[in-house]
């Protein structure tokens, strides 16, 4: 197993090395400029200037050897640094990823942002996971009855409907209409007493309903399929034939079979998650890493978008490891060599 | 019991064939078994419903979607009340700057559906030659597949907002400020979207070139080309078609998304993610702004959803009763 998983993480680095260089064309192919939303008073010798000492007028291979040294070896470790306090030596030298529009670096605001992303995504999954099994698993042992007839009907209108219209109608009905919660999400806010404590259940409420109706439909989806699968298996009659009382043949033979594609498609969508809180965020302004990505996109600064995007790659490269490796512990059938 | 019930069946079937007189074709068998899924039938009629009222409607429904009908606007924003006001002129109302909204829903509409079966297009095109190629050629399997994993690698959503950010400017003065949008959404959704059915139908070409009809094409002097095009590739055909629908709904959602956040199409060629995200700052002014685009979106996705869960079970001969 062990060594799986150094050959899976092995054979990972080309394939990032190859998402990095395409991520990196593409920025560097386009038409954006660093300067471009400076004053037009500047003239344009200084532009000239500010961009060569931004490094925009370097050849490709080199920006992108400079990209990839800053961001796989200087960064990882400025964040070592900043999280344990040693400071290693060579630390003044190293060279930030700097910010073009905030002029910070990259890493600093990323990690800076992180926390509220987590915050909100982490639970709408966790809940959409609590709520999403035991109705997948209802689903497929009363296949079409009354409950699952219902509930397939809402998971179909809860992936058809994007978050985006969801999040309006929420806002529109719980703040507008009725002023039961916020509609922007109070980064700063901190948790003191129980008040605040309120406070936050309420501005979180909306962002995280959201999410979790939309993953719940998709996972409560597949849970009843995988259940379905195994409830349908000959194991499941021979069970019930030797006497295994119900509850028995359903928790322990049924749904822990069953688990083990629900658990590799949970880790299969983590990265997913990311990538869906871009517009949650956006509607209930939550500043976090997707509300990042859009300001930076918009300001056309590229030091940003380059490191988001290949963090969300990176994300499901790896993620895509940890189902792997998963299944092979979960599923006794499955043998790595 | 279950047996005499099943020759009663068969017995009425054949009966009924022999009065219609006419051999069950795949395409009947198919849309019998379609009918059977009521929700997926009316889902369909409602899609078709959509697809002509938006592509019909703008001739009966001559309003101008550009022109800014300053009195109706102000009519508006006269007094307290935020419910819209309906009338003959304007039945869904105007826009924050008097634009008449049904007349930019209509067109909206449009722009929203050729999207969805354009990319759909483009992403069943390349995912199926690219699944075919994977499966039939046992050398081309392996590159093929790499590349397959590394888009699936990819961050669809954030790469998508990127590209259309950096390469509309360009495209826009190659093209026109519309087509130049349209293409680049199209072909970059497109792009993005090809993996899963190239997954997909390299699977199914994997097991149905060892079939044996497969040999017998060969063993009668039949090329590779024409055995990939009359026998393998009818048949990996029908999950093909049940990944476009899907397909056709996540590419409305995704352009939708993309308008939604900005980066879309300008305001003055809406679609109606568009209009959502145009809609939704005045909604006080007008709640049909954000309503009416918002309910077109979903139901057309709902129906295009529901008519793929149907022929999901319609194409499949073991799901057939």
């Amino acid at each position: 197993m062990t060594g799986y998983i150094v050959r899976r993480l092995l054979t990972a680095i080309p394939t990032i090395l190859v998402i990095s260089l395409v991520i990196f064309a593409i920025l560097e192919l386009s038409p954006s400029d660093p300067v471009g939303n400076l004053p037009l008073t500047i003239p344009p010798e200084v532009r000239e200037q500010i961009r060569e000492q931004l490094g925009a007028n370097d050849p490709f291979l080199i920006k992108y050897t400079k990209w990839l040294r800053q961001f796989l070896w200087n960064e990882p470790i400025n964040i070592f640094e900043q999280v344990s306090g040693i400071s290693l030596p060579g630390s003044e030298d190293r060279l930030r990823y700097i910010s073009w529009q905030t002029r910070s670096p990259v890493v600093d605001i990323v990690i800076e942002r992180m926390p509220q992303t987590l915050w909100v995504v982490g639970t709408a999954y966790l809940w959409s996971i609590i709520i999403a099994i035991p109705i997948g698993v209802i689903s497929a042992y009363k296949q079409y009855s009354i409950f699952d007839n219902v509930f397939t009907f809402f998971a179909l209108i809860g992936f058809s409907i994007p978050t985006f219209f969801t999040g309006l109608l929420f806002i529109i009905i719980f703040s507008v209409e009725l002023k039961w919660f916020p509609s922007v999400y109070q980064t700063t806010h901190e948790v003191t007493d129980w008040n605040s404590f309120l406070f936050q259940l309420k501005q979180m409420f909306m962002p995280v309903t959201v999410l979790t109706l939309f993953f719940t439909a998709q996972l409560s989806r597949f849970t009843r399929s995988a259940m379905l699968d195994n409830l349908g298996q000959d194991y499941i009659r021979t069970a019930r034939s030797k006497g295994v009382s119900e509850r028995s043949v359903i928790v322990n033979h049924a749904f822990r079979n069953s688990l083990i594609p629900v658990i590799t498609l949970i880790a299969l969508g983590i990265p997913g998650i990311f990538q869906g809180a871009i517009i949650t965020e956006q509607i209930f302004r939550v500043n976090g890493l997707g509300q990042y990505l859009i300001v930076a996109i918009q300001g056309g600064d590229l030091p940003v978008v380059q490191t988001l995007t290949f963090i969300f790659a990176v994300l499901i490269v790896l993620f895509n490891i940890v189902a792997d490796v998963l299944y092979g512990l979960l599923d006794p059938r499955v043998v790595y060599k | 019991m279950a047996n005499k019930a099943n020759d009663a069946k068969i017995a009425q079937l054949a009966a009924e064939n022999e009065i219609m007189g006419k051999p069950r074709t795949l395409l009947g068998d198919v849309w019998r078994q379609f009918r059977k899924h009521r929700i997926a039938l009316f889902a369909s009629f409602l899609l078709i419903a959509i697809v002509l009222t938006v592509s019909i409607g703008p001739w009966f429904y001559t309003a101008d979607p550009t022109y800014a009908d300053i009195m109706a606007m102000l009519a508006f924003n006269d007094g307290p009340d935020v419910t819209p006001i309906v009338t003959p002129q304007h039945p869904l109302g105007v826009d924050n700057v008097g634009r008449d909204l049904l007349a930019r829903m209509l067109h909206g509409g449009r722009v929203s559906l050729a999207i969805g079966f354009t990319a759909m297009a483009i992403a069943m095109t390349l995912g199926t030659l690219i699944g075919l190629l994977a499966g039939y050629f046992s050398f081309l399997d392996g590159p093929l597949m790499r590349l397959t994993d590394m888009f699936l690698a990819l961050p669809t959503l954030p790469l998508l907002l990127v590209i259309t950010m950096l390469f509309r400017d360009s495209l826009r003065s190659l093209f026109g400020p519309e087509l130049g949008i349209f293409l680049i959404t199209v072909s970059v959704i497109g792009a993005l979207g090809w993996m899963p059915t190239a997954r997909l139908v390299r699977g199914e070409v994997l097991s149905m070139k060892e079939r044996e009809f497969v040999l017998a094409a060969r063993s009668v002097g039949a090329g590779d080309l024409r055995i990939l095009r009359l026998h393998i590739l009818p048949n990996v055909l029908s999950p093909v078609i049940v990944a476009a629908t899907f397909s056709i709904a996540s590419a409305i959602i995704t352009e939708s998304a993309l308008s939604f956040l900005g980066l879309g199409f300008p305001p003055d060629f809406p679609t109606w993610g568009r209009l959502l995200f145009d809609g939704k700052d005045f909604y006080q002014l007008s709640r049909f702004g954000v309503l009416a685009p918002g309910v077109a979106i979903s139901v057309t996705v709902l129906c295009v959803n529901f008519i793929g869960d149907g022929l999901r079970d319609a194409l499949d001969p073991r799901l057939r009763k």
